[in-house]
């Protein structure tokens, strides 16, 4: 799975983070999203879906996995 | 859409305060681009689909109508506070970099990371307005003795405001919110003394800094020409603490009387605490009560769905009526405590989507943990068709959520 963030379309909305805290974070000077893990383990893979799916800005892609 | 179809009137009739009004499947499947007839006899275009509705907000071309817009307009005579008129000195810029760079300034505040911080201090107040409740005895009014007091106490906190003003917080945000409720006369007075109070309060934090958000986003200012105007920053303290308050404390009451309302989806809550996260948002997705809707004003052509709605166009998203998109939401009539992922378009979607959500998610999680573990015997004290709507504002909840236990 390789998963990217579109810093500029990101609203700080955090969903990511209470979803999938071990593959994104939010910068503390803005909120925008931090990606921690580009290639996550198999275990994050239903999170990073979900979190990819309920992102109000669209700006999680996922491709693979 | 034809100007001569006749005009459904908006806001749609209920007939009960948890269910969903009956023509939204209608209009959802037959007519998802309807002409309606607003309070003030204006006309808009209601879209009631999730893709319609997602497409436009994302949009940041489009945003909330300015009373100088001439956009349809919500409230009758006038009347209708700054929220519906979109009438205020005090303005936050709402498009481009300008917005996201205002946007960010204050996001940052808002972080999951913060507001995961704040979860034992919000369990803790939690706790003791259910010690207090169950202290008065039953039947208790839920939406009174937790739903209202936690959010308020936490808005105040992250603001810097003492929260033994909460009353007057309340009349001043149902004056922000109101439709129909008060005069145009009895909303400008709530209005002026409303910003006399956020203007001393910034006067105060700027004399003497604390630890809250808008001593934070002063010293911004006053640093190299990047921080907020007086005006954007009276807009904010305004905006934050309307929308800190009556958004939440009205879902926290909506949110419990749908769990109670079919026993069964409390149950099974009690029985696996560990659903509370999702269960908040189906919550959030169920909520058919969950207020006028978001309006965008087009200042230019916008093709959504393949159609063109030309500039000029007033638009009003249901976002409850997408939340039951049976072409997104599989049996979108059902409330699924696990349900996930979990699309809804309550926070709305876009650059615009609501800037307090993981705040409102944190307050509505850790309500529900507590009541879980303090009341598994938690149930409504009159049955659901019983419960009432608070009319008149645009935002919708339930006057009172009267439980036992």
């Amino acid at each position: 799975m390789k998963v990217t963030v579109d810093e500029d379309k990101c609203c700080g909305a955090g969903q990511c983070v209470l979803i999938a805290p071990e593959v994104f974070d939010q910068r503390d000077e803005d909120g925008v999203v931090q990606l921690l893990a580009p290639e996550p383990a198999a275990e994050q893979h239903d999170a990073v879906h979900e979190a990819a799916a309920v992102c109000p800005a669209g700006a999680i892609e996922v491709t693979g996995g | 859409m034809n100007q001569s179809e006749q005009a459904v009137r908006y806001p749609l009739p209920y007939d009960t305060a948890l269910e969903p009004p009956a023509d939204w499947r209608r209009l959802r499947q037959q007519c998802p681009m309807a002409s309606v007839e607003l309070p003030s006899g204006d006309r808009a275009t209601l879209l009631t689909r999730h893709e319609h509705i997602k497409e436009l907000l994302s949009d940041g071309r489009f945003v909330r109508p300015t009373a100088e817009d001439g956009a349809a307009r919500v409230a009758p005579d006038g009347a209708g506070g700054a929220a519906a008129t979109g009438r205020s000195a005090f303005r936050v810029p709402d498009r481009g970099e300008e917005h996201q760079r205002w946007r960010r300034l204050v996001g940052r505040s808002f972080t999951a990371k913060r507001m995961t911080a704040l979860r034992p201090k919000m369990t803790a107040i939690v706790d003791s307005l259910v010690d207090e409740m169950v202290e008065r005895g039953r039947p208790a009014d839920l939406k009174s003795s937790v739903g209202f007091p936690l959010p308020v106490f936490v808005i105040c906190d992250v603001l810097g405001v003492p929260a033994a003003d909460r009353d007057r917080f309340s009349h001043w945000s149902d004056a922000f919110l109101s439709v129909t409720r008060f005069s145009e006369d009895e909303v400008r007075t709530a209005h002026d003394e409303f910003a006399a109070y956020m203007s001393a309060h910034i006067a105060a934090k700027r004399a003497e800094p604390a630890d809250d958000i808008l001593s934070l986003l002063i010293e911004e200012s006053e640093g190299e020409g990047q921080g907020l105007t007086d005006e954007m920053l009276m807009a904010t303290g305004m905006g934050l603490l309307v929308a800190g308050h009556e958004t939440t404390a009205n879902m926290i009451g909506k949110m419990v009387s749908m769990l109670l309302a079919d026993r069964t989806r409390w149950e099974r809550l009690v029985a696996d605490p560990s659903l509370v996260r999702t269960a908040v948002e189906e919550a959030l997705r169920f909520d058919a009560n969950s207020g006028f809707g978001l309006r965008r004003y087009l200042g230019e052509d916008a093709e959504i769905g393949g159609e063109v709605l030309p500039a000029g166009t007033t638009v009003v998203c249901s976002m409850p009526a997408a939340n039951r998109d049976e072409a997104v939401f599989d049996d979108a009539e059902e409330m699924d405590l696990s349900r996930s992922p979990n699309p809804h378009l309550t926070f709305g979607a876009g650059p615009h989507s609501c800037l307090g959500q993981a705040l409102a998610r944190t307050e509505l999680q850790v309500t529900l943990e507590v009541l879980v573990r303090r009341l598994p015997g938690l149930r409504l004290a009159v049955p659901p068709e019983e419960l009432q709507r608070v009319e008149g504002l645009l935002v919708g909840g339930l006057r009172e959520v009267p439980v036992t236990w």
